[in-house]
């Protein structure tokens, strides 16, 4: 661990002056562990723990907005967010333990960084060590011939295939929310879509966000009358893992058929993965055995395996079908 | 269970008895190893290699030593008068025999090729990290197939009869090949080592599973006698075999204390049990078996690999139950000992058994399934009368019953054979069963037993508690014998200072300590009575020690004998009716306490026990659901009936079962260490990566003893708990996997991609 200056912001104001290679710690239960790893270094700490974004409001527009400080826990069990973006609550309960959520926030959630065994390793992309082109550009990918059990199937490139490990990120994938920032060149409002980013070339930047540019809500749309909407997470043990493949559904079904769908799937993609092509599956089509087939074949059709995590394929295929049939039974 | 409803008197063996020692643990005052903090104390940080093969070209640590605060940096050259122990010795050796830094080859990943030592664990982790090693790296070998590039010699360890003839001959044959993977230990308490010298004499505090062998170990590293060293460890946090020998961090620690003259303290990180501290090793193990059409065994062929170091040959036997389990005519166990570039394996729970059990009970569930017989009757018509291994009768074995027993409770008769036939709330259901197995034996012991002149009691012996309730369980005795109650026991363990004491391993301290403690409470009660008829101010002067005995903590005449009393009886009517407390005598004799040894005679040295097999055994019953759609499966009850002896603390002894039958399900659905095939790195060495089971994990559980005495044992006719119930896990949960899904997992753990293969729908 390399030495860091630490200061708690009072005022959104405040946290953007902060020096540049300092970083924003929220709950720090990604940070600090990041840190311990060698694999985030900054120079400084901004705390933004007394900044006044630990709200969940209703929008004028009968939408909901999240501050970046809310907890998991609280948004979980929110009761406007139980009844009316179901799929929110049980991502967020699917994810980590009791005590994790407890100070995990929506902005630390947003950008929670990959468990790659090889990221995570101490010496990645350092001389010596394993290849890592996201700790270090260049240096190249150990997990494409080694333990790559967990990685990701679809968004992929030759440079990375790590997964994102979010659940919450997943159900607000599929919920089509929209994130509000506000940084030293002011503020924006960025689509959930174009938030993460693929590997592509450059597996090193993750998100939209600029330098120092702070996440302050997120906002969810006005909730879709008449739909349904589930979380469905699959892994190696009951509780407290990563997801091995999971699904969240937006679903309204009217006279048998499916008049609006939403399907994002988490464990299998290097981002929280929008599937586009489920959804047109979907679209107008009998809400049946054979149409949710069919829209997981969609989903997966570009997957990509890489040795051991072949079964994802399958196994996010099966899970795609099962969350569509609860989110419209 | 308020103290008040524990049984009392003679009735404490046996019973519910909550820890003695919970309290302390509770409320975070029992003091661990690490918790040990002294006056002037240096810290000290390990290095790592960072390859699995090859040799160090050049280690520079000029920086490192001029970082703040720091004491020493210790290298290959640098570390003085550490010796190699001899291996294999009766009582303890060093688990990797090399000592650290011995030479600049790399023989694994994670092998110490550096320590430092700072007056801070910060300054020392700090400087750790400035060290820069280069290496010449080489493909480290952890492939994990065994039989690849095998070239050494396979050893037969059990034959009877013709086994490769009966095979031919046999009308049903099941030839198949099972692997368990790399385990790693885990437990709790992480290794670590605090090391004050005084002079020449060191004080280890270590978390060891055994005080006296560790010790003599220790002697024999640091060059020095072993009456200079010893060793301390009070409290564990568990150790399942992986802390019954020293390991490197013990031999770092104390010559760095002892170069640096200060005390030092050295602990072992979560990443860092994964490598340099033992693991359970790979198994593969191929399994023929033939029998008659109807279910008769005839053949039993065992030939298994089994994975060590480059270092030390650690065999993992798992063929060890395999001759005496089932009786068959033609038997053969053979091993094959296979180098990886890894550290030195260790026993882990159950060692032998676990692994060698999960593929002899599978192929006897795939014998099952091919005779279309259901798996009990296959097991009783093949129950063997006697250990035919050893041609000797079985001092106590009721396995059938173990198995009528779960049979009745998991309602077995309802069993459909078929796979996948049986559906519950929408879930397929699949049934198995396994049998159970792991030997005893009274291991030598001593210990003693102190009346105390302020109406406590004393026991004493270097035996040690591992979490298990052995404190508890030398109370019990104590208190069976004199009852004074538990509250007024004391019980010291876990420092060479005491009595020698057994390894808490191979389920064998229960046993050994029973008779032990009897005796030294029985020798210091005689010498309390005689006291207490000789000594002329104790009412009972004059008395017949004979007639006299201790009840209830006090000195009493026995039922039926004449109440003599001393010129120093003033006409108490109390007296007379009541007795007197100990102490009270004890005071007229003006002694401070009365003290008995005890020790017993080991079952390899009593004639009568050399003429029985001594085992234990048991079964488990594993009922999985299993939702076809999502290829997601739970182990939704666990019913374990075992024959372990009687049971002394039937509340520690279900909790043994119960913690093993946890264990056995992560080795089932979970546990693997995988190492990297291109670094030899375990490279999901740690708990995010490394998967036991969490709460919402765990099934039904449900634990009956049979409770038989083994009187040929020892007196108590206990035997021990703490490894048998891991047995026996892994081929019930496999066999209940087939049973609902139709696929047999040959290779643990059972994963989601091995489930996506079933063929089996929606229920
Ligand atoms: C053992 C373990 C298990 C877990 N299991 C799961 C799981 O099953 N599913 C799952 O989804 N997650 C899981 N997590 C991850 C967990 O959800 C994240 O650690 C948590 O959400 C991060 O939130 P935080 O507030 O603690 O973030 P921090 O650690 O404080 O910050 C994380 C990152 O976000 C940045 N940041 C924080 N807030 C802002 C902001 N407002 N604007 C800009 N940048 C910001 C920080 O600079 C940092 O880079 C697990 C974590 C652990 C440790």
């Amino acid at each position: 661990m390399q030495t860091f200056q630490y200061t708690k912001a009072a005022s959104i104001d405040k946290a953007l002056g902060a020096a540049s290679g300092a970083k924003f710690i929220a709950g720090g239960t990604t940070l600090v562990d990041l840190m311990k790893l060698s694999v985030e270094k900054p120079s400084g700490l901004v705390d933004i723990n007394l900044l006044p974004l630990d709200k969940v409001e209703t929008l004028p527009n009968g939408g909901l907005r999240i501050g970046a400080m809310v907890r998991n826990s609280d948004l979980a069990w929110n009761a406007e967010v139980q009844k009316n973006y179901a799929v929110l609550s049980q991502a967020l309960l699917s994810g980590a333990s009791p005590q994790l959520r407890n100070m995990a926030t929506t902005g630390g959630n947003l950008l929670q960084r990959t468990r790659c065994v090889y990221f995570r390793e101490p010496s990645a992309g350092t001389p010596g060590g394993y290849g890592c082109n996201k700790r270090t550009p260049g240096s190249g990918c150990a997990a494409m011939e080694g333990f790559n059990r967990m990685h990701a199937v679809l968004g992929t490139s030759d440079k990375c295939i790590a997964t994102h490990p979010s659940d919450m990120c997943v159900a607000m994938a599929a919920l089509e929310a929209t994130i509000q920032t506000e940084g030293p060149k002011g503020k924006r409002t960025i689509a959930f879509a174009d938030f993460h980013k693929v590997p592509g070339d450059t597996p090193h930047l993750e998100n939209a966000l600029e330098p120092g540019e702070l996440v302050t809500y997120v906002d969810l749309p006005k909730p879709v009358e008449g739909a349904k909407s589930v979380y469905l997470k699959l892994r190696d043990r009951a509780s407290y893992e990563f997801a091995l493949a999971s699904c969240a559904v937006v679903a309204k079904v009217e006279g048998g058929r499916i008049r609006y769908a939403r399907v994002a799937m988490g464990g299998v993609g290097t981002k929280p993965w929008r599937s586009h092509e489920a959804e047109a599956a979907l679209m107008g089509k009998a809400a049946n055995a054979e149409t949710f087939r069919h829209a997981a074949e969609a989903a997966l059709k570009d997957a990509k395996p890489h040795g051991e995590n072949a079964f994802k394929v399958e196994l996010a295929k099966r899970c795609v079908v099962r969350t569509l049939k609860m989110a419209t039974a | 269970m308020a103290a008040s409803q524990i049984p009392q008197g003679a009735n404490i063996i046996g019973a519910a008895v909550p820890r003695i020692d919970g309290p302390l643990k509770t409320t975070g005052t029992a003091r661990y190893s690490l918790d040990r903090d002294f006056p002037n104390l240096a810290h000290a940080v390990a290095v790592q290699a960072t390859i699995g093969k090859g040799r160090i070209r050049s280690l520079d640590a000029s920086a490192a030593e001029k970082m703040p605060g720091v004491l020493a940096v210790l290298y290959h050259g640098k570390l003085k008068d550490v010796y190699r122990t001899f291996p294999r010795q009766q009582d303890g050796s060093m688990a990797e025999t090399r000592p650290p830094f011995d030479d600049e080859k790399i023989y694994y990943w994670g092998q110490y090729v550096a320590a430092v030592v700072a007056e801070t664990l910060e300054q020392a982790r700090a400087a750790a990290q400035a060290i820069r090693i280069e290496y010449d790296a080489e493909a480290p070998d952890v492939r994990t197939d065994l039989g690849a590039g095998f070239e050494g010699k396979r050893e037969s360890s059990w034959k009877r009869g013709d086994p490769d003839e009966a095979l031919k001959a046999a009308a049903v044959v099941i030839d198949e090949t099972y692997s368990t993977p790399v385990e790693t230990h885990n437990p709790m308490e992480m290794h670590g080592t605090v090391a004050v010298w005084e002079g020449e004499n060191v004080t280890l505090y270590d978390s060891s599973q055994g005080v006296v062998g560790h010790r003599t170990t220790m002697a024999e590293v640091l060059g020095v006698p072993r009456e200079n060293v010893r060793t301390i460890s009070r409290f564990i946090g568990s150790g399942f075999g992986g802390k019954l020998s020293p390991w490197p961090q013990a031999t770092l620690a104390a010559a760095a204390a002892r170069q640096v003259g200060r005390p030092v303290k050295l602990s072992v990180d979560r990443r860092m049990m994964f490598t340099g501290v033992g693991h359970r090793p790979r198994t593969q193990q191929r399994i023929r078996l033939g029998a008659t059409a109807d279910g008769k065994l005839t053949a039993i062929r065992h030939d298994f690999y089994t994975e060590t170091s480059q270092l030390d040959d650690f065999v993992e036997h798992c063929g060890e139950q395999t001759p005496f389990i089932y009786s068959c005519p033609n038997l053969e166990v053979t091993t094959a000992l296979v180098r990886r570039n890894v550290g030195t394996p260790a026993p882990m729970r159950g060692p032998g058994a676990v692994p060698g059990l999960f593929a002899l009970e599978s192929a006897i569930d795939e014998l099952a399934v091919k005779l279309k017989m259901d798996p009990l009757e296959l097991r009783y018509k093949n129950d063997a009368e006697r250990d035919e291994g050893k041609n000797l009768p079985f001092s106590s074995r009721h396995l059938k019953e173990c198995y009528q027993t779960g049979a009745e409770k998991i309602g077995w008769k309802d069993r459909t054979p078929a796979v996948g036939s049986m559906r519950r709330n929408g879930k397929v259901i699949g049934w198995g069963v396994a049998g159970a197995s792991w030997a005893a034996a009274r291991v030598p012991c001593t210990a003693t037993f102190e009346f105390c002149t302020n109406g406590r009691v004393c026991v004493r012996c270097a035996t040690q508690d591992i979490g298990t309730g052995t404190y508890t369980l030398f109370a019990q005795v104590a208190h069976e014998k004199t009852g004074v109650p538990l509250d007024r026991i004391d019980v010291f363990l876990g420092d060479t200072n005491l009595p020698d004491g057994p390894t808490s391993g191979g389920s064998m301290v229960t046993s050994a300590i029973l008779p032990a403690t009897a005796g030294a409470v029985s020798q210091a009660t005689q010498r309390l009575l005689n006291i207490a008829a000789m000594t002329p101010e104790s009412p009972f002067h004059g008395s017949h020690p004979d007639s006299l005995t201790v009840a209830e903590g006090r000195i009493v005449a026995k039922q039926g004998q004449p109440q003599v009393v001393g010129a120093a009886y003033h006409g108490s009517a109390d007296v007379s009716a009541k007795g007197l407390p100990f102490e009270e005598v004890l005071r007229m004799a003006n002694l401070s306490s009365v003290m008995g040894s005890g020790r017993n005679v080991p079952s390899f040295e009593d004639p009568k026990a050399k003429q029985y097999s001594l085992h234990s055994f048991g079964a488990h019953f594993a009922e999985v659901e299993w939702d076809a759609e999502i290829a997601r499966l739970r182990v939704s009850r666990i019913f374990s009936i075992f024959d372990a002896g009687r049971i002394i603390n039937k509340k520690a002894g279900a909790n043994q079962i119960l913690g093993a039958a946890i264990m056995g399900l992560g080795m089932s659905l979970m546990e693997e260490t995988v190492y990297e095939p291109h670094t030899g790195q375990p490279i999901n060495g740690s708990f995010a990566d490394y998967l036991v089971p969490v709460c919402a994990d765990l099934p039904d559980l449900d634990v009956t003893f049979l409770d038989y005495p083994d009187l040929i044992v020892n007196e108590y006719g206990a035997r021990g708990i703490g490894e048998i119930g891991m047995a026996g896990v892994a081929p019930a949960i496999a066999s209940a996997v087939y049973h609902a899904t139709g696929v047999r997992v040959r290779e643990l753990p059972i994963r989601i991609e091995d489930l996506l293969k079933s063929t089996v729908r929606e229920a």
